[in-house]
């Protein structure tokens, strides 16, 4: 263990209560931000407290070159649930870093009130290597909290997808899925996941996949459609595919794409009648 | 390839591949990785074929040899990288091999093809005579 | 020896594959299915794999040769209850499977089987 290391751990350990009380001090002067004031005296207490610990055994374990390591897990653990709830709470990413940065001032002052200035080189690289370990540790809460930023923005996006393709129950042992806008490759992929789900929860051997509402269609959204097809057959259902426009229909034929023997119906309406056919039933009016 | 990394505390399965009950090992203990990493049913379902097809590929045209479970990350996704290594003739025509329908032992010429559809990464290191490594991710 | 049960309901013949199946038992199943339909002269086999999480090409190739075998033997087979994620997985894997008939679920694979009988 390095001279310094040992020298560290030392202020961690014996002054802890006077290092927290200062901690706060200077934590409560930085921090002015709505977020953040709501966070409670006691719980503020709790974390700066709970910081110094797993500082302390993880400086004892390892070493401070490098906070990637085993002995870093806890406070790696510790500093990601912070970041993440912060975030939560609305705080910016700077707030959960400076928690760790304003670290620095009362265990500079206890270092240098420990071991006295005489040792003015020793005391350097002390303060050089603490600063260096809490930066890294500053900068990791940032990371985290961008992450956690990251994670829920494709949340919203996955949801956002799946309430744009409702699969719908038209008739008993029927089920529609009318797709508007864009069909990209991820949208088709929940839109076959969707459909084929329903399938499988309502048993309904038929689907109507109507495309009305879609633009174009180039080779690839083509191939997805009929990928989705294939998929519904292997389960025992089948598809129709329903409101092809005739600009639609014409860029398909130029493509080479063959619909092989899928059933195409104009309209929603016309499959719906073939889908009750095929059921046997019929609609009369009276 | 994305430079994917093993995910530390988290080590690396290894399963033999001697004979043909080894393939359906080798399914369960992808089916556990999918599991650790995440995966929705989807995924996992999507993993463990691909890692079907590649061990009977070790088993069948390798002779036997072993594959490699982990679980990866690229510092934002998480994945599950898999090993097939043998020490087998190698494969003398990597394209063609990788063409559906191109099969010199059983099954309909789409395990190797068939499998680089379901993972987000693919790589095959082959030396005729010395044996073939195939090396897929999967992220979530 | 492992083995997959069929069950002989009238002239038709029921597997419900339940386990994880190596290719071992994959084409045991092949020839004992030829061997039953020959043998009761089964007109339909209905194929229940909505146990199974996974179909890889091997077993995708023994389900597409009951079908062909069958049909050589004047049966119908039909393939029940595959599961949303295995037929997304099979159809990106490249295996459609053409030529076998599907549907929901034991019944109405059997119903499906009723009516071909029919004509």
């Amino acid at each position: 263990m390095a001279v310094s290391t040992n020298r560290i751990i030392q202020v961690l350990k014996s002054s802890q209560v006077q290092l927290l009380a200062d901690w706060i001090k200077v934590l409560r002067a930085t921090v002015t931000s709505r977020a953040a004031s709501t966070i409670s005296d006691p719980e503020i207490q709790m974390q700066c407290q709970e910081f110094i610990s797993l500082l302390s055994d993880a400086v004892a374990a390892g070493t401070l070159e490098d906070i990637t390591g085993e002995p870093w897990r806890l406070v790696r653990e510790f500093l990601a649930g912070l970041s993440r709830s912060r975030g939560r709470q609305g705080g910016s990413p700077s707030e959960t870093a400076i928690f760790v940065f304003s670290f620095k001032e009362p265990l500079v002052a206890h270092l240098r009130r420990m071991f006295g200035e005489d040792e003015a080189a020793q005391l350097f690289s002390d303060l050089w290597e603490c600063s260096r370990a809490l930066d890294k540790l500053g900068l990791y809460t940032i990371e985290i909290h961008q992450q956690a930023r990251e994670d829920l923005i494709r949340r919203q996006g996955e949801e956002m997808l799946e309430l744009s393709t409702p699969v719908i129950q038209l008739w008993d042992g029927i089920l529609a899925i009318p797709l508007i806008g864009t069909l990209d490759s991820s949208r088709t992929q929940i839109v076959m996941e969707s459909l084929l789900q329903q399938i499988a929860v309502t048993r309904s051997p038929i689907a109507i996949l109507d495309i009305t509402g879609v633009p174009t269609v180039d080779t690839l959204t083509a191939q997805h459609l009929l990928k989705t097809v294939a998929a519904t057959r292997l389960m025992g259902a089948e598809c129709i595919i329903s409101g092809i426009r005739p600009q639609i229909a014409q860029t398909i034929v130029h493509l080479g794409v063959s619909l092989g023997d899928i059933v195409t119906k104009a309209s929603l309406a016309d499959a719906f009648r073939v889908a009750l056919k095929k059921l046997g039933q019929t609609i009369t009016v009276s | 390839m994305t430079p994917a990394i093993t995910e530390p505390g988290r080590p690396s399965i290894r399963v033999e591949i001697a004979e043909n009950q080894d393939i359906v090992l080798v399914r369960q203990r992808a089916r556990e990785q999918a599991h650790r990493a995440g995966f929705s049913l989807l995924e996992t379902t999507k993993l463990v074929t691909v890692a079907s097809e590649l061990a009977r590929n070790t088993l069948e045209h390798g002779g036997g040899g072993h594959a490699e479970l982990e679980i990866c990350t690229d510092g934002i996704r998480r994945g599950v990288r898999m090993r097939f290594i043998d020490e087998g003739p190698g494969i003398a025509d990597v394209e063609l091999a990788l063409r559906d329908g191109f099969s010199t032992g059983k099954g309909l010429g789409l395990g190797l093809g068939g499998a680089r559809r379901l993972v987000s990464e693919f790589e095959i290191e082959t030396v005729p005579g010395r044996g073939t490594k195939v090396t897929v991710v999967r992220w979530k | 020896m492992d083995r997959i049960p069929i069950l002989r309901l009238g002239q038709t013949l029921l597997v419900t594959v339940q386990v994880d199946m190596h290719d071992q038992l994959a084409v045991r199943l092949l020839d004992d299915l030829t061997t039953m339909i020959t043998q009761t002269r089964a007109r339909g086999v209905v194929i229940d794999i909505s146990a199974l999480d996974m179909v890889d090409s091997f077993i995708g190739r023994m389900i597409a040769d009951v079908a062909a075998t069958s049909r050589i033997l004047d049966a119908q087979t039909v393939l029940v209850g595959m599961q949303p994620a295995v037929a997304i997985t099979l159809v990106e894997l490249g295996m459609a499977l053409p030529g076998v008939r599907t549907a929901l679920d034991v019944e109405r694979g059997m119903e499906m089987l009723d009516d071909a009988g029919d004509h």
